[in-house]
């Protein structure tokens, strides 16, 4: 640059009086084109910068999976694993379902009936990501012997979330139900998942 | 800082006069660390904590720097990776408990270090940037202490991550994507992994250049003092070479002792034995917890068990970063005129029968499961937390009327500071 020599600093500006007293001078507008240009060009460089840390193809291509269910019996339930996460099926006893139906939805933090948590004709099948809405623990519930929670449900033993027979959140610092994944029924006894 | 008495750098050889003139590390050197720096004479040992903090900072780097040249960041292996450094590597059992321990060692050093700012005031004009700085550093250092406890992918790792990167799904509308953002999937897996093994190594280097920024603003007014006092005359004062060099070098030999003690014959001890069991995405431990360090938070955010306008959960995230949060505006919020609790009655009655205690139920509460009576008790103690810096601190601090100070830091020590008080001609005091 001309200013290393301190020639530029003391040298009159020769583009002064080009464009005159009426405001911008030509100096004033290549400056502010050039800033303008590298901030865009800042801005461009950070594009790839934020999105490298969003989920990778290969991630985002783990998105279905098939399950089959014939050998699950009324009162079981399995876990299986879906965008590496686990998924509870349930096929829910008819004493548990009459416990879902006999709450008062609009009693609930998150309003939602037994009905809207399953596909029609497959009611007592309830397919629930074994993922707590509070903070991501695996609620427990799913597997023989553990703790159900007061609602009969899961429950979520890291900071103490009950949820009832349809996964609906009833106690506890979790905002909202045991989330529903899309899937659907390609078979009476085959869900896809995703 | 530089107290016009400060004694001047004067370079003792060719080589340290050639020095001098291109770049004058060595008198930096001295007028920040050695003779040319004088400090207040009557600093006890509650101010040898920046210096221990300093000592794990570097311990944590340099032990760092060794296991990364033995882990991978990758699911398949990092756990394997861990055992193969406490198990196979020439010393490695050495450098992995050294900076697992020292990790503890660097919060318990810097938490003592934050709660004697808290009690002197420290925070006070004119040192309201230190503190802030300080702030910043705590922190830094929580985000790197968390991303390297994920490193050894056991299931306290793994468990940890989710529950933490979880936090941020509470932020409305972007909550979600965000966490998928900062994992770079739906779960922790290899991407979060391999992320927060690059930002763990990160990390300590810009805590480094934070904690110059920290005594760069010490050295504008200078350390405070037990009494509050500012330093009048060159009396109130002694240089930092010989007399804190010594002072702190005996304090690192005692926290060295205690130190080493863990690593030699408790090196497990501050650990949960969890974290000996590989990551399992699909089972989560029935009690998990964070590292001790991090309970008195925890108990906080797990307080919020009841919707109230907004959700529970948002709560619980918004109440876990205020309450550090909230040291940043404790330069203001303490109106005092006073900084010294010793000269306070009632802050220091606040201080001791009310925040440490809370402090200690939370910590207790952190570690315990998520079940009454924790809750409700987590819950009071939350309540009190807050009140106490937000409502109780800015009270009492207008209304007390403080106990009579010392004229100088040199009457504190020996009674009568005659120099100072009668101007130049009083006969020196006898030292
Ligand atoms: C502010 C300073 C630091 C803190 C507080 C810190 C904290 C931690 C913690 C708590 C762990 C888990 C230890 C365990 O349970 O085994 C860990 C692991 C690890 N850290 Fe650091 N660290 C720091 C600096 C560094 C630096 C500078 C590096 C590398 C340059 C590093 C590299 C590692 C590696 C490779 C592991 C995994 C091995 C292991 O778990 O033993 N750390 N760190
Ligand atoms: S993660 Fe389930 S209650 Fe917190």
């Amino acid at each position: 640059m001309a200013s290393t020599t301190g020639i530029a600093d003391t040298t009159p500006d020769v583009t002064e009086g080009v464009e005159g007293e009426d405001g911008v001078r030509r100096r004033d507008f290549i400056n502010i084109a050039a800033v303008s240009a590298a901030g865009v060009g800042g801005l461009a460089v950070l594009l790839p910068l934020v999105s490298q840390m969003a989920p990778s193809k290969d991630v985002l291509a783990e998105s279905t999976t098939e399950l089959d269910i014939s050998s699950l019996d009324v009162g079981q339930s399995i876990k299986a694993v879906f965008r590496k996460q686990p998924i509870f099926v349930r096929r829910l006893t008819p004493a548990e379902i009459e416990a879902a139906n006999a709450v008062n939805t609009s009693s609930l933090r998150d309003p939602q009936t037994l009905e809207e948590r399953t596909k029609p004709g497959h009611e007592s099948v309830l397919v629930v990501m074994g993922v707590c809405t509070h903070l991501g623990c695996v609620p427990l519930g799913a597997q023989e012997g553990e703790n159900k929670g007061e609602f009969g449900g899961y429950f979520c033993p890291c900071h103490g979330s009950h949820y009832d027979t349809a996964a609906r959140i009833r106690k506890g610092p979790a905002p909202s139900n045991l989330v529903v994944p899309d899937y659907e029924f390609t078979s009476d006894t085959t869900l896809v998942i995703g | 800082m530089s107290f016009p008495w400060a004694k001047e750098y004067t370079p003792q050889n060719g080589v340290m006069k050639f020095f001098d003139e291109k770049l004058p590390l060595p008198r930096f050197i001295y007028n920040a660390v050695g003779a040319g720096y004088p400090v207040p004479r009557n600093l006890s040992y509650f101010w040898n904590f920046g210096v221990l903090a300093g000592f794990f900072l570097v311990l944590q780097i340099v032990t760092g720097v060794v296991l990364a040249m033995h882990y991978a960041a990758n699911t398949q292996v990092a756990f394997a990776t861990v055992e193969h450094i406490a198990r196979d590597v020439n010393w490695g059992w050495l450098m992995r408990y050294t900076h697992a321990n020292g990790a503890s060692f660097f919060f318990v050093v810097i938490y003592i270090h934050i709660f004697r700012g808290l009690f002197y005031a420290s925070y006070k004009p004119p040192r309201e940037m230190i503190w802030l700085i300080g702030v910043v550093i705590f922190l830094l250092m929580m985000a790197t202490a968390f991303m390297g406890y994920v490193l050894p992918w056991g299931q306290m790792s793994f468990w940890g991550a989710q529950v933490i990167t979880g936090l941020f799904e509470a932020i409305p509308l972007v909550g979600p994507p965000l966490k998928t953002w900062l994992l770079g999937g739906f779960a922790p897996d290899n991407a979060a992994l391999n992320r927060f093994f690059s930002l763990h190594f990160l990390l300590p280097f810009v805590i480094a250049g934070a904690v110059i920024l920290h005594i760069w603003a010490l050295h504008i007014p200078g350390s405070s003092n037990p009494t509050g006092v500012e330093v009048k005359t060159e009396s109130d004062t002694v240089p930092f070479h010989p007399y804190y060099t010594a002072k702190d070098g005996f304090g690192l030999g005692v926290a060295l002792i205690v130190f080493m003690t863990f690593v030699f014959f408790l090196p497990n001890t501050l650990g949960h034995p969890d974290n000996y069991i590989e990551a399992n995405p699909l089972s989560t431990p029935a009690h998990i917890v964070p590292e001790w360090y991090f309970y008195p938070f925890y108990a906080i955010l797990r307080a919020f068990t009841f919707d109230f306008i907004l959700p529970a959960k948002l709560w619980g995230v918004l109440a876990m970063f205020s309450a550090i949060l909230v040291w940043f505006f404790l330069p203001w919020l303490d109106k005092g005129p006073v900084r010294s609790g010793h000269y306070r009655p009632l802050f220091r009655k606040f201080f001791w029968f009310g925040l440490i205690p809370v402090m200690a139920v939370l910590f207790y509460c952190g570690g315990a499961p998520a079940e009454e009576p924790y809750v409700m008790i987590s819950q009071i103690a939350t309540a009190y937390y807050f009140l106490h810096f937000l409502v109780i601190l800015p009270i009492i601090s207008s209304i007390e009327r403080p106990d009579p100070l010392p004229f100088s830091i040199t009457e504190a020590v020996l009674g009568s500071d005659k120099k100072a008080v009668l101007g130049e001609n009083a006969e020196p005091v006898a030292t």
